[in-house]
């Protein structure tokens, strides 16, 4: 296995402490209600997106589902934009229109939060005939839970993909329940990677919680698509530790899961990996946690600052507006 | 100048597809049958061996996953033209067109546009039952985000794709099915605009307002009304949304009657929404409620007769039109 250097190393850590303190932050500040709406945490699954998007180019091109903070904040988009949003600031990077599901920045090709289970998998496949069609190496990723392969868009798209030959990543984030259906309760193939074979792909299963095998997984599996070797499936077994959204009491399953689940806390399992590695050192995660403790109140001194959009604009953007 | 060209609906859509794709290399379809068969209507034959295969692009069954594919090919700088085969097929793809195409733009705070263009046939008058033949259209139009067009003369078909192709936004334009075979004159123009109605026949009895496959029905219904000596204004919406108020309310000012023709079903429809236009905007000036001649409220059925019965028709439209005037 390729290891990151020891820089990398530590900004792969730090990127899964932004997402999860953030995220503890965003919990905090639902119950006070200063975040309203449907609200999913990524608690549990960071070491995925941490693992796969600093792989990633500029010009690629990111789509995920409406658990994406975590995918925001690792692709770049400034956490004070992120969590004004989530207060439905027009300072948030949706200018408040989106909230916590609808998270886009088009500066870093983030095409948005979506929250129409698998239904950004075709736009994905239309971004990458767009690159294809006008010779552009990019790679269009993806992300998505395994409740979309139960979805005709999935399999519709995966075809297509495959029939047309193009650059996309999937990435289908197996956290085993789709909001409270058990996947071994909705599908009776239950690995995801295998039915992506029946349509042509090339795909691979991996620890979805180990970020180093994570990471490598998706070197090969982003080498192969931007080769022009067509998409590729790529299968992380995860679990998220919270609830489904803000509102779920997790009647579904048992407590003894979610125990087993924690005890291999993505970002501790990192962490000791590193330190065995000799990659960190003993302090260094209480040091990251601390600096990422004040970016998280930064942002929420920012979102608090933020300004409300006059209800005057309501309309604005339902349409592009002619120029000036 | 030349004298007037004759040519079919479908020629002039086609016409219109060969010249987006030869302006911009940006511009290509997708679709169903649209390359070696020629398209389900026949509007893009001959397209595959001019353009090629990257542009003119057989897809699967798949209205969903191409309609998303256009829509994410448009975020990606291309300019698609998606066509599905039919409005009733359409509704397998109604996830992509309003939960992504018509709301991306708002959703991400005015960040992205989706400039992509679905065409699909509509519309009964075929035989073809209650799978393939109704008029959605005011499905779409009820879509904020959405613009729809209804070409329904030759100059709109050969002209319309052009407009919508410029729009930044998501264009949907409906074809009849009727209209493909229909030949009329092309006019001498370059362009035509994207929205707004126009006046096809001046009148000053009263105003039928119509679009699509129903405008020949309306003209010949005008016709037969000035055979009586009853002077019928017919206004062709052209655009379905944002609909026309300035030209509708004008027209029916001036003539103080008011007769819709939609062939989609009355309730909830497109003649539904145009009526309480008109009573809302021009009430005080009206001497007769508005009415409309629309579909029966049925899945439009396949024999001849039955179907024919379904659909609004000339002798509707006339005897809806002598109601208003109080000569029933």
């Amino acid at each position: 296995m390729a290891l990151p250097d020891a820089d990398t190393a530590l900004a792969l850590l730090r990127q899964m402490l932004r997402i999860r303190r953030f995220e503890d932050r965003c919990a905090e500040l639902y119950s006070a209600g200063k975040i309203r709406g449907f609200m999913h945490l990524y608690n549990g699954e960071e070491a995925i997106a941490a693992g796969i998007i600093p792989l990633l180019e500029p010009a690629d091109a990111i789509l995920a589902t409406y658990r994406e903070h975590g995918h925001a904040l690792v692709r770049g988009v400034d956490m004070g934009a992120v969590m004004a949003e989530m207060y439905g600031k027009q300072e948030g990077c949706s200018r408040g229109r989106g909230g916590s599901m609808h998270l886009f920045d088009a500066g870093t090709r983030f095409y948005g939060g979506n929250a129409i289970v698998a239904g950004a998998l075709p736009l994905a496949v239309g971004l990458a005939l767009a690159d294809k069609l006008q010779n552009r190496p990019h790679v269009s990723v993806c992300f998505f839970g395994e409740g979309a392969a139960a979805e005709g868009e999935f399999h519709e798209s995966l075809n297509l993909a495959a029939l047309w030959q193009l650059p996309v990543l999937f990435v289908c984030e197996n956290n085993l329940y789709a909001m409270g259906t058990a996947l071994a309760r909705s599908e009776a193939e239950t690995d995801i990677h295998l039915k992506a074979r029946s349509y042509g792909l090339h795909s691979a299963a991996v620890d979805g919680m180990d970020l180093l095998a994570v990471r490598e997984a998706a070197t090969a599996a982003i080498g192969h698509v931007r080769a022009g070797n067509g998409p590729y499936l790529l299968e992380c077994h995860t679990f998220r530790f919270r609830a489904h959204s803000m509102f779920d009491s997790q009647l579904y399953r048992d407590k003894a899961e979610v125990a087993q689940w924690q005890a291999r806390d993505p970002i501790d399992l990192y962490e000791r990996e590193l330190l065995n590695l000799g990659l960190i050192e003993a302090g260094s995660r209480a040091a990251l946690e601390a600096e990422v403790e004040a970016e998280v109140e930064a942002a929420v001194v920012f979102a608090e600052a933020g300004t409300w959009e006059p209800v005057e604009q309501l309309t604005r953007d339902v349409y592009t507006q002619p120029a000036a | 100048m030349s004298a007037p060209q004759k040519i079919t609906y479908r020629e002039a859509l086609r016409e219109a597809l060969r010249a987006a794709l030869t302006a911009d290399p940006r511009v290509f379809l997708m679709g169903e049958d649209v390359g070696r068969y020629g398209g389900c209507y026949a509007v893009s034959k001959g397209l595959l061996a001019e353009f090629g295969e990257a542009r003119i692009r057989d897809t699967p069954l798949s209205e969903s996953a191409f309609t998303g594919a256009g829509i994410g090919a448009a975020l990606g700088g291309l300019r698609p033209i998606v066509e599905i085969m039919t409005v009733n097929f359409s509704l397998l793809a109604l996830d992509q067109i309003l939960n992504n195409a018509a709301t991306l733009r708002h959703m991400s705070g005015g960040q992205v546009s989706v400039p992509l263009v679905i065409r699909m046939a509509t519309g009964a008058g075929r035989q073809l039952a209650a799978q393939h033949s109704h008029s959605l259209e005011n499905f779409y139009a009820h879509i904020p985000g959405l613009k729809v067009v209804a070409p329904a003369t030759v100059t709109d078909a050969r002209h319309m794709l052009a407009a919508a192709l410029a729009d930044p936004d998501p264009v949907i334009m409906f074809e009849h099915v009727m209209l493909y075979n229909a030949e009329g004159e092309l006019e001498p123009v370059e362009a035509v605009p994207l929205t707004g109605a126009a006046v096809r026949r001046p009148g000053k009895d009263l105003t039928l307002i119509t679009y699509g496959g129903s405008l020949p029905k309306a003209l010949a219904a005008a016709e037969q009304l000035a055979a009586d000596g009853i002077a019928a204004e017919v206004i062709d919406l052209r655009c379905l949304r944002p609909l026309d108020d300035a030209t509708i309310m004008a027209s029916v000012r001036r003539t103080r009657r008011a007769v819709i023709v939609d062939e989609g079903w009355r309730s909830g429809s497109l003649a539904a929404e145009i009526s309480a236009r008109i009573v809302e905007q021009a009430f005080y000036d009206l001497d007769a409620p508005p009415a409309r001649a629309c579909s029966a409220e049925v899945p439009i059925p396949y024999a001849r007769h039955l179907e024919d019965a379904a659909l609004p028709q000339v002798a509707d439209i006339v005897a809806a039109a002598r109601g208003v005037l109080g000569r029933g």
